[in-house]
């Protein structure tokens, strides 16, 4: 393979596993946006949605997408029980309240993950056939393919839903001034929980779609993917869909850019840098203007 | 249509509304009008829902108004033009309007889209920029077509004059008065009393969150505390 073809297979692959993170990223800025809170737990309830999904795809040989939607709904039940229970109760308190229930909230799903499924990596089942496709010069696995298309189709329908429905407007309403909202008749409360559960549900594809992409899941893997989630939202500029999308493409290029050309024991120091980097450059993010990260935080 | 009994208001320590009663008729134009700070703005935040109140009644209709959250009452067909505008500046002009209607079912929602746009022709001009681009006076008009979308039975208004130039206030308290005069009934909140009187029906004169004088609009108007306290000491 030339030198070129090599890049472009890196980048290729960094696109893939970069549209994972952007779904990650997407769910962390849909819950910010509309809630103006961090949401600490988003890691584990990805960890929790591909368990969810390698239980029932293991106890019912359930195919690719029954496996998506049990992930989804099973990680945005969890979510719609985390707002009722520990973030909505916190609504007229300190605004870094539920930062700390939320931590709450990852560390227990950690701990049950770990009790159920001990604390070792966990196979994922192959809920696809694993064929190998040829583009050319390049080569791509069923499951790259798939991840690829999940995200885009996902980020697409988000889009839709925001822009084009009266929920979506009712969201969008909310997430810029909750009180004009409200007396629109926006019952706040509703879109509230159900954004988190939205957000919840993309992080429990995410899930699989990375036990899927790497064939394992651990209980602890909520960590790396929440932090990782958190940067591409603080890149991206909070509160854009669009810029979370970007910046998780871009984090997953650079890492696999690095694991190509220098060594994987450098990926995420590289990958972190070249973000602090985009931060200096833009301090409010790429798609985030001054004026907006002013009005929202 | 609303009827406020002995409704008290406080924030923390601030005692903002002590037991004001007060009636809106049906097909009439109500006025507040009182000084900055004197507990206005906190009446029909009372009413939408947005504040809750320590005690009293606010009936519309056969409805409790009173401690309701602001959507619910929205759904009783109460309108709110907010001091300041409240537009969702994000959101394109017709995103806006949209956002009006939002939940009714019987809702002919293009139609009433294309009559704001007669109404205000500028909207027409401007329904796809965002809307925080539009001036102070089209954002007004932009939050009162919006509140219009939803055909309220009753329109509250909180300062619609505030901070716009000369031309666009007379602009803004003919809109009123056509409002009104095609059915709908308000409550309007007004620094500028002249104008507000001008257009009313009743009025009610507010001072530290207490009615110190109620009457017709003409009565008030007539009044001299009032024309003294409210008018610059010229009748109007």
């Amino acid at each position: 393979m030339s030198e070129f073809w090599l890049f472009v297979q890196q980048t290729v692959n960094g696109l893939v596993l970069g549209s994972a993170y952007s779904l990650v990223a997407v769910g962390y800025t849909l819950v910010f946006g509309v809630l103006r809170i961090l949401n600490m737990a988003h890691g584990e309830i990805l960890m929790a949605g591909g368990f969810f999904g390698l239980l029932f795809a293991t106890s019912m040989s359930l195919g690719l997408v029954p496996t998506l939607i049990v992930a989804a709904l099973g990680a945005g039940l969890l979510g719609v029980l985390m707002e009722r229970l520990a973030i909505r109760p916190l609504s007229k308190a300190n605004h870094l309240a539920p930062l700390i229930t939320t931590i709450g909230v990852s560390t227990l799903l950690q701990s049950l993950a770990t009790r159920i499924f001990g604390p070792y990596r966990v196979p994922f089942p192959p809920v696809v056939d694993i064929s190998v496709v040829n583009l050319g010069p390049l080569f791509l696995t069923s499951i790259n393919i798939m991840v690829f298309v999940v995200v885009i189709v996902l980020v697409i329908a988000l889009k839709l839903l925001l822009e084009r429905t009266d929920l979506g407007r009712a969201i969008r309403a909310k997430a810029e001034n909750p009180e004009v909202a409200s007396f629109l008749g926006v019952n706040v409360d509703f879109i509230n929980w159900f954004t988190v559960g939205l957000a919840s549900a993309l992080a429990g594809v995410a899930g699989v779609l990375l036990g899927l992409t790497f064939g394992v899941l651990s209980p602890h893997m909520g960590i790396p993917y929440g932090l990782k989630g958190l940067v591409t939202l603080i890149v991206g500029g909070m509160g854009s869909i669009q810029g979370a999308m970007v910046a998780g493409l871009l984090l997953g290029v650079t890492e696999s850019l690095t694991v190509g050309y220098i060594s994987s024991a450098y990926r995420d120091a590289v990958a972190f840098s070249v973000l602090i980097a985009v931060l200096l450059l833009r301090p409010s993010g790429l798609f985030g203007s001054k004026v907006q990260v002013e009005n929202r935080v | 249509m609303l009827e406020i009994r002995d409704l008290h208001v406080r924030y923390g320590h601030v005692h903002a509304v002590r037991g004001v009663s007060l009636r809106v008729n049906h097909g009439e134009i109500t006025t507040i009008i009182g000084a900055n700070g004197a507990g206005k703005s906190t009446i029909i935040r009372s009413i939408m829902g947005l504040v809750r109140p320590a005690s009293g009644s606010i009936r519309l209709g056969q409805h409790e108004l009173a401690g309701k959250p602001a959507y619910r009452t929205a759904y009783l067909g109460v309108g709110l033009v907010p001091e300041g505008r409240g537009i969702l500046a994000q959101m394109s002009v017709l995103e806006n309007l949209r956002m009006g209607a939002y939940g009714r079912k019987d809702r002919d929602l293009e139609e009433q889209i294309e009559e704001m746009m007669n109404r205000f022709p500028i909207l027409r001009d401007r329904r796809h920029q965002p809307a925080g681009l539009l001036s102070g006076g089209e954002q007004q008009m932009l939050a009162i077509a919006r509140a219009l979308m939803a055909r309220p039975k009753l329109l509250l208004m909180d300062e619609p004059s505030l901070g716009l130039a000369p031309k666009v206030v007379s602009q803004i308290f003919d809109t009123i008065r056509e409002i009104n005069a095609a059915g709908t009934t308000i409550l309007l909140v007004e620094q500028n009393a002249r104008k507000a009187l001008a257009v009313s029906h009743r009025a009610y004169v507010l001072e530290t969150g207490r009615i110190v004088k109620e009457g017709s609009a003409q009565e008030l108007r007539e009044d001299p505390a009032v024309i003294d306290a409210y008018l610059g000491g010229v009748r109007a």
